[in-house]
């Protein structure tokens, strides 16, 4: 038996770290192509749906205020660069710079949903969430959208589900916090670290296509 | 053996790198997307955001320095992904009876 299989660290099915490893993110990956393919059902309904009503899609998406939807953006990639900072951290042993980065991705997390909170309550003062009050009034020189609600529930429904996903991956972070306070992770076993990132920045590429699908699609 | 299981330590300035090309990628699509260019804004702009998703991909999710096992599932994943929206767009763009539908 080789060393490895000796630590405690080292679940019995697996011959060493180095394997469970490839197996714990074989298997993360796997997950994120069932997420893949969540998704891809949501970009393909707007993709189907912006093809036959390009006019109101157009017309709906410069309601949206480009420059909240872009610092939005930034600050995702941020947490994204903070989280892979942390799994860094975590490889190389660092427990204090591992728990910092970690508080750090979660407050731009929570920083991120608390944006789309005041993107969501202007839609709704403004009578843009689909159902029985929606009321489009559109911006000077495109007003006319007879399709605008579709717009508007495609919008719901995709950055709905990926804040969903945030709040998730907050929960996990949370997790990962209170276990590397207790100093569950070292330099030969990090993999929860290393596939919460995973998780982490695929909801950061969600919101990279859906930020130019919603927000950008007829600005000049 | 021990070499083996040692992780592969990405550069603190390959993360550095990476980031401000994606905060570029992030301006450039916001710049382009203020332009008219007609049909291409759309392509131009999910270029991009391809581009930023295969540096995410590649190196925050490690792949590039991940085993070939790792790689082919997750290229799996977005190429099955390309099939789903290539196929279902073929075949909507080209039913005349459909609004939006190339004649």
């Amino acid at each position: 038996m080789s060393d490895a299989a000796h630590n405690s660290l080292v679940a019995h099915q697996f011959d060493d770290a180095r394997q469970q490893q490839e197996a714990a993110t074989v298997g993360m990956w796997t997950f994120l192509i069932t997420e893949i393919m969540f998704f891809g059902g949501l970009i393909l309904a707007y993709m189907i749906y912006r093809n036959q009503f390009a006019e109101s899609f157009h017309a709906a998406s410069r309601v949206l205020d480009v420059w909240v939807g872009c610092f939005n953006t930034c600050v995702l990639l941020v947490s994204s660069l903070t989280m892979a900072l942390g799994v860094r951290a975590a490889q190389m042993g660092d427990r204090k710079k591992l728990v910092l980065f970690i508080i750090v991705t979660m407050i731009f997390g929570a920083a991120f949903l608390g944006v789309k909170a005041y993107e969501y309550s202007e839609k709704f003062e403004h009578h843009l969430v689909p159902g029985p009050t929606f009321h489009f009034h559109g911006v000077p020189g495109h007003e006319h959208a007879p399709n605008a609600e579709i717009f508007f529930s495609l919008y719901f429904a995709m950055t709905g589900v990926h804040a969903l996903h945030m709040i998730v991956g907050l929960g996990l972070m949370t997790w990962l916090l209170r276990k590397s306070i207790k100093g569950a992770f070292n330099k030969d076993y990090y993999n929860p670290v290393e596939i919460c990132g995973l998780y982490w920045h695929f909801v950061d590429i969600v919101w990279i296509f859906l930020y130019p699908l919603l927000y950008l699609i007829d600005r000049s | 053996m021990s070499d083996h299981s040692e992780h592969h330590i990405v550069p603190l300035k390959v993360y550095f790198l990476v980031f401000s090309a994606l905060m570029i990628l992030l301006f450039v699509t916001v710049g382009v997307a203020m332009v008219n260019l007609g049909p291409f804004n759309i392509y131009v702009a999910m270029s991009i955001a391809i581009i930023k998703a295969v540096l995410v991909v590649l190196y925050f999710m490690h792949v590039r320095y991940s085993t070939k096992l790792t790689m082919v599932v997750a290229a799996a994943g977005f190429l099955w992904l390309v099939f789903l929206l290539g196929i279902t767009i073929l075949d909507y763009t080209s039913r005349s009876w459909i609004p939006g539908s190339y004649q």
